[in-house]
C-alpha cells in the first residue's frame, strides 16, 4: 500500500458558499479546539476523519466565536445570548443545517438552549457521529494497536448527564480492538472533572483537593494505561491529573478522535 | 378507678373500659380531637402553600402525561432512591409500611367515631385476620427500616448526616421522626397482642377476631397481666397510636418531614427535558435583539420591576420554593458534588435548607407585618458567594436527588444576580467576560486566529 501524505485545505464556509456549495455538516470547532494546544491535536485528528471518509463538511473559520456556554453558566445571561444570536445570525445565513462538533459544552448550548433564539439544528457530537459511522459499516477499525491495551473512559458531564449520551462513545471504543475497563464512578454517577460552569478559567474555591486529582484516582484506580475522553475541558484536567501524579509517561489521555485516527494511521 | 369518675360518666363500673369507650364522651373527644388536628394541619398546610407562592409566577402545565409518569416512576416507585441500594431498601420498608399501616386508620377512624370496636372484623370475615397480620408485617418493616436509620445515623454515622449544614435541629428533626415512627408501629403490636389475650379471656366488648402473626409474639410477655391492666395497655396503645398520628401529621410542616406530601408534587414539576438546558431569560432576549439591531431597547412598563437573577426568595420561582419545603435533607446531592467531595464550602443541600430558612422568615415575617414587609436580609446572607462560584455545573447533585430538586437553576439563578445585579463576579471571571465580548474567545486570542489549528495538515493517504 503506498502512502503518500496530502496537505488538508480545511473547507471553510464563506468560500463554499461563494461558490454556491452547501456542505452538509459543519464542523464547530469551538475556542478550545481552536486555541487550546492540546484539544487543536483533537480538532486536527477529526479533521482527518472527515477527510478519511470523504464527508462533505467546512467549518466558519474566523466567523465562528464563543458559543457563549461558560458565559451563561458563570451567570452573565447577557453576553451569552449576544454570544448565541450573532453565531446563530452566521449559521442561518449559511443555512446549516447539521453541526457536529468535538465539544459536549458546544454541544449542549447549541442543541438545548440555541433554538431559543431561533437558532434550529440537528446537533452532533463527534462520538455520536462516528458511532452512527460505524453502524453504517463506513468506518471500520482493523488495526489491533490497542489490542493489549486497557482504556477507560471518562464521561464528560455535558454530554452524559446533560444530555443522557452515554452510548457512543462506550460504542465506538468497543469497536476498536482493546480491553476496557469503567472506573467505579461511571455514567450518571461519573465525577465532573472539575471544569465546568466557568471553573476552567479560575482558581478553585478552598478546599482539601483539587476534582481533577479525585477524578484521576478513579482513572489510576482501574489500572488503565489510557484514559479516554470526549470533551477539551476533561482533557485539560485529566492531562493535569496525570502529571500531579506523575503518571503522564506510563498513562495516556486521548480523544476518542484520536484514537481512531491512530488506529487508520491517518 | 375512682367511681365518682363513673358516675360522672355515667356508667356502671364495669371496668375502666368504659371510661374510655363506648360513650358519647369517648365519641366526642375523638371527633374534637381530628377536626383540631386536621384544622390546625390545614392551617399550617396554607402557610406553605402562601410561602411558595410568593416565588415568581411560571407556568408547568406541559407534557402532562410524561409528568404522570414521572410520578409514578420517580414520586410513588422511588425509582432514584436505589442509587443507594441499603438506605433505599429500607426507605422502601418505611414508605410501604407507613401507607399500608394506615389502611388501618380506616377502621380506627369507623370505631373511634361509631363507638365500635374492629367494625371492619365482621365485614371481611377470614381475610381480616390476615390483612391485620399483613400489616403487622409491614409494621416490623417499619420498625427495622427506622431502628436501622438510627443507627446509621447516630452510630455508624454516615458522612452525609454529619456534614456542616446538618446542625442540631436537622439532626434532632430527623431523630424524632425516625422514634416516633417506631413508637407508633410498636403500640400496634402492644394493642393487638393485649386485644387477644382479652378476647380469650371473653372480656365485654372484644369479640372474638383472632390473633395475628407478629403480636402472637407479644403474647406471652403480657399473658399474666391481670385483665384490667390489659384494658389499659390496649387503650392506651389505641389512643397513642391515634393521637401519635394526629401530633405527628401536625408536625410534618415544621419539619423535613414534609417530602411525604410534597415529593408527589414536586416530582410532577419536575424539570423536562435535557439537564444541561439552563433556563432562558426572555426579558433578556428582547434587550440583545434591540441592542444587535441597533433600535431602542424596549421601554420598561410602569411598575414593573426587572431584576436579573435572584437575591431574595420573592425573585425565585415559586418551583424553586417547593424544592426547598421538598428536600428532607437526605444529603444524597451533597454526597456526590465534586465541589463538597473535595471540601469545598459548598453543599447543594445547604443551599436549598438556605432557601427553606429564608422563606420561613418572610413567611414569619409576613404573618407578623404584613404582606409587603421587607427586612433587610437576603439570601446572601445565608449563601456566600464562594459557595455559589464553586459549583461545576455538572450535574450530579440534580441527577442524585430522589425528588427532582433542581439545584443547578438555584445556583444559576443567584450567579445572574451576582454577574448581572451587583457586577461583583470573580475577577478571573470577569477577564473571561472581556475576553469572550472582545475576542469572541474565553482566551486572550484574536478572533482572525481562529482557523491557526488547520495550518499545515497532513493526512496519509491510502
Amino acid at each position: 500500500m503506498s502512502e503518500n501524505k496530502r496537505k488538508i485545505e480545511v473547507p471553510v464556509m464563506a468560500d463554499a458558499f461563494a461558490k454556491g456549495e452547501k456542505p452538509e455538516y459543519l464542523l464547530w470547532v469551538g475556542s478550545a479546539g481552536a486555541f487550546d494546544d492540546r484539544y487543536k491535536k483533537v480538532t486536527r485528528a477529526f479533521v482527518k476523519i472527515l477527510e478519511h471518509l470523504k464527508i462533505n463538511y467546512a467549518v466558519l473559520g474566523v466567523e465562528e466565536s464563543s458559543s457563549g456556554d461558560i458565559a451563561r453558566r458563570a451567570g452573565n445571561e447577557m453576553l451569552f445570548q449576544m454570544q448565541a444570536m450573532m453565531n446563530i445570525e452566521i449559521l442561518n445565513g449559511y443555512e446549516v443545517k447539521k453541526i457536529i462538533t468535538c465539544d459536549p459544552h458546544a454541544f449542549n448550548t447549541l442543541k438545548n438552549e440555541y433554538p431559543d433564539y431561533d437558532g434550529n439544528y440537528e446537533v452532533i457530537h463527534h462520538t455520536q457521529f462516528l458511532q452512527q459511522l460505524i453502524a453504517e459499516g463506513k468506518l471500520k477499525i482493523e488495526s489491533d494497536m490497542f489490542k493489549d491495551k486497557i482504556l477507560t473512559y471518562h464521561d464528560p458531564c455535558y454530554l452524559g448527564r446533560a444530555n443522557g449520551e452515554y452510548d457512543a462513545p462506550r460504542d465506538v471504543l468497543n469497536a476498536i480492538p482493546s480491553r476496557k475497563v469503567e472506573m467505579k464512578r461511571n455514567k450518571s454517577n461519573a465525577l465532573c472533572c472539575g471544569a465546568g460552569g466557568g471553573q476552567m478559567f479560575k482558581e478553585a474555591e478552598e478546599g482539601n483537593k483539587e476534582v481533577f486529582i479525585e477524578r484521576i484516582e478513579d482513572a489510576l484506580a482501574t489500572n488503565a494505561e489510557v484514559v479516554v475522553t470526549a470533551c477539551p475541558y476533561c482533557m485539560v484536567m485529566m492531562t493535569d491529573g496525570l502529571k500531579y501524579k506523575n503518571k503522564e509517561e506510563e498513562i495516556k489521555n486521548y480523544d476518542i478522535a484520536e484514537l481512531i485516527e491512530q488506529t487508520l494511521e491517518l | 378507678m375512682p367511681k365518682v369518675l363513673d358516675k360522672v360518666l355515667g356508667i356502671q363500673h364495669k371496668g375502666i373500659y368504659y371510661l374510655i369507650k363506648g360513650t358519647m364522651l369517648y365519641t366526642i373527644l375523638f371527633i374534637l380531637l381530628w377536626v383540631a388536628a386536621i384544622a390546625f394541619f390545614s392551617w399550617n398546610v396554607k402557610k406553605i402553600r402562601r410561602n411558595i407562592k410568593l416565588g415568581k409566577d411560571i407556568e408547568i402545565k406541559d407534557n402532562r402525561k410524561k409528568r404522570w409518569g414521572l410520578v409514578m416512576k420517580v414520586a410513588i416507585g422511588q425509582s432514584k432512591m436505589f442509587g443507594l441500594p441499603i438506605s433505599g431498601i429500607l426507605h422502601l420498608f418505611v414508605y410501604a409500611g407507613f401507607i399500608l399501616v394506615n389502611i388501618e386508620m380506616l377502621e380506627v377512624m369507623v370505631d373511634g367515631v361509631a363507638g365500635t370496636h374492629r367494625a371492619l372484623a365482621g365485614v371481611f370475615g377470614f381475610l381480616y385476620p390476615i390483612a391485620i397480620s399483613s400489616f403487622e408485617f409491614f409494621a416490623l418493616l417499619v420498625i427495622i427500616g427506622c431502628v436501622v436509620f438510627l443507627i446509621r445515623r447516630n452510630v455508624l454515622r454516615v458522612n452525609r448526616f454529619w456534614k456542616p449544614e446538618m446542625k442540631w435541629w436537622p439532626r434532632l428533626d430527623a431523630n424524632l421522626i425516625l422514634i416516633t415512627e417506631i413508637v407508633l408501629m410498636t403500640s400496634i403490636f402492644f394493642m393487638n397482642a393485649s386485644d387477644y389475650i382479652l378476647q380469650t379471656r371473653g372480656a365485654h366488648h372484644y369479640k372474638e377476631v383472632g390473633s395475628f402473626f407478629l403480636s402472637s409474639f407479644f403474647v406471652p410477655m403480657l399473658q399474666n397481666l391481670p385483665t384490667e391492666t390489659l384494658h389499659i395497655i390496649e387503650r392506651t396503645c389505641w389512643w397513642l397510636h391515634i393521637v401519635g398520628i394526629m401530633v405527628f401529621l401536625n408536625y410534618i410542616p415544621y419539619s423535613k418531614h414534609f417530602h411525604v406530601f410534597l415529593s408527589f408534587v414536586n416530582v410532577f414539576y419536575s424539570k423536562l427535558g435535557p439537564a444541561g438546558k439552563l433556563e432562558n431569560m426572555p426579558s433578556i432576549t428582547k434587550e440583545v435583539k434591540s441592542m444587535l439591531s441597533g433600535e431602542e431597547p424596549p421601554v420598561e412598563e410602569e411598575g414593573e420591576e426587572v431584576s436579573f437573577g435572584a437575591s431574595d426568595v420573592k425573585q425565585l420561582t415559586w418551583k424553586h420554593l417547593m424544592d426547598s419545603y421538598t428536600c428532607t435533607e437526605c444529603g444524597r446531592c451533597s454526597r456526590v458534588c465534586p465541589a463538597n467531595i473535595t471540601g469545598k464550602k459548598l453543599s447543594p443541600r445547604k443551599l436549598i435548607m438556605d432557601v427553606r430558612d429564608r422563606l420561613e422568615l418572610t413567611g414569619k415575617n409576613i404573618d407578623k407585618h404584613g404582606k409587603d414587609f421587607a427586612d433587610d436580609k437576603s439570601l446572601f446572607d445565608y449563601i456566600t458567594n464562594e459557595e455559589l462560584w464553586a459549583c461545576t455545573t455538572c450535574n450530579a447533585c440534580v441527577n442524585a436527588c430522589p425528588v427532582n430538586i433542581d439545584h443547578v437553576s438555584l445556583i444559576l439563578e443567584l450567579r445572574r444576580y451576582i454577574v448581572m445585579e451587583q457586577a461583583s463576579s470573580p475577577g478571573e471571571l470577569n477577564a473571561i467576560f472581556n475576553n469572550i465580548e472582545n475576542n469572541g474567545a474565553p482566551w486572550q486570542f484574536s478572533q482572525d486566529d481562529r482557523m491557526l489549528w488547520a495550518d499545515e495538515l497532513y493526512i496519509n493517504e491510502k
